[in-house]
């Protein structure tokens, strides 16, 4: 594996700080939309879309914003992007953009999109903010997907769509209700906790 | 009876947190203690009843007549952010009091996706004007309704003895879950 420090830096969202499982960040998308893995996959690439122009954009103009108005201007350009997500979403894949519906407008208010920003394209240059973006956007992706994927086998006993149990049955449907997201949220969060504890502790005895 | 219906609908059958998954942030955010949750509630209110009008007269008199309906998110962002820094100016203002108790709050309240999502909502929706002023506060009251009542638990929760790897968000998402279940008995009331 190369360490250089581009691959920490994309590495970073992708595991270390993952969005969702390590940070909390963009819980609204993560729970509202995570029904079946394709809404997560497709959730999750437009806010990676997002993510990625918008901390290039950011840090390319980021010392023409003055500092007091660079908040309310991060987030004009990112409100332009998502609305260009919209309008593609729109006019090539209309079945999914039903699916995920009111969840690309409030992309914008994504506190995973500002917070990037500011924490990280506002600092630093552009190949390193395109690290980044694409980092932590398909960390978020890889999430959502997976959070999708375990909702929709347990709910309707398919992964993307794809069904493993008899076609007549159905699966316990609570988990593709609103508590299913928040118990397989929860249960996922303490999973990834369980097994980062216990690789810590072989990692001492070693 | 009609508008009784939408405010049962808004705050218990479609709770805009259990139901719809919005607003997720600051409900893990700032239930940690029920002092604090009523003053972001009552701050939620507020901003969403008063940002949801404004949203509708801007999208009704100038982006439809206008045909920018493309530039909706762009305004409605724009909006919601100016009209946080204006209550807060003017609260700071009128009433120090009431700015004394919400004040920390109203900052956060702009990237709430409630806010936004309830603007968007109204209109996907067709409502008029009053239809939708009545559904932005009873979601915003069901808002706030889930947000005591997931405090009031998450301060029991706190002497409960929670296995390690389930400390903090885990076990609160888990709770979560549950009271969305019990929500889920309001399904067919309206």
């Amino acid at each position: 594996m190369n360490k250089s420090p581009y691959w920490k830096i994309f590495s970073n969202g992708l595991f270390t700080a993952n969005p969702v499982f390590a940070l909390l960040l963009g819980m609204c998308p993560t729970l509202g939309v995570t029904s079946s893995a394709i809404n997560g996959l497709g959730m999750g690439l437009a806010t990676t879309f997002v993510l990625i122009l918008s901390n290039i954009i950011i840090s390319l103009v980021k010392y023409q914003i003055p500092d007091k108005v660079r908040i309310p201007c991060f987030i004009v350009i990112i409100a332009s992007f998502v609305t260009m997500v919209e309008l593609l979403m729109k006019a090539y894949v209309p079945a999914l953009y039903a699916q995920l519906g009111l969840f690309i407008p409030l992309i914008v208010v994504n506190c995973l999109v500002l917070g990037r920003a500011e924490a990280f394209a506002a600092k630093n240059n552009v190949f390193r903010s395109f690290l980044d973006g694409a980092g932590m956007g398909l960390g978020f992706t890889l999430a959502l997907t997976l959070l999708g994927a375990v909702r929709e086998l347990l709910g309707s006993g398919a992964i993307f769509g794809r069904k493993f149990i008899a076609p007549e049955a159905d699966g316990i449907l609570i988990f593709v209700l609103a508590p299913g997201a928040f118990f397989a949220l929860g249960l996922l969060i303490a999973l990834i906790r369980a097994l980062q504890n216990s690789a810590r502790k072989t990692a001492k005895s070693r | 009876m009609e508008y009784i219906l939408l405010i049962i609908g808004a705050v218990f059958v479609n709770n805009i947190v259990l139901a719809q998954t919005l607003g997720i942030c600051p409900f893990l955010g700032v239930s940690n203690k029920l002092s604090s949750s009523v003053g972001m509630g009552a701050a939620v209110v507020f901003v969403i009843t008063l940002a949801t009008v404004v949203t509708y007269l801007i999208n009704r008199y100038l982006l439809v007549p206008l045909e920018l309906g493309f530039l909706q998110t762009i305004a409605y962002i724009l909006v919601i952010a100016a009209l946080v820094q204006m209550v807060e100016i003017v609260l700071k203002k009128v009433s120090p009091a009431l700015y004394q108790a919400l004040g920390i709050f109203l900052p956060l309240i702009t990237t709430n996706c409630a806010v936004l999502g309830v603007a968007i909502l109204v209109v996907q929706k067709e409502f008029n004007l009053l239809e939708s002023t009545v559904f932005a506060f009873a979601s915003a009251l069901g808002f706030m309704l889930a947000l005591l009542i997931f405090a009031g638990l998450r301060e029991d929760l706190e002497l409960v003895d929670v296995p390690e790897t389930m400390k903090g968000a885990p076990i609160a998402m888990i709770t979560a879950g549950i009271l969305a279940i019990a929500f889920m008995g309001f399904a067919g009331l309206v």
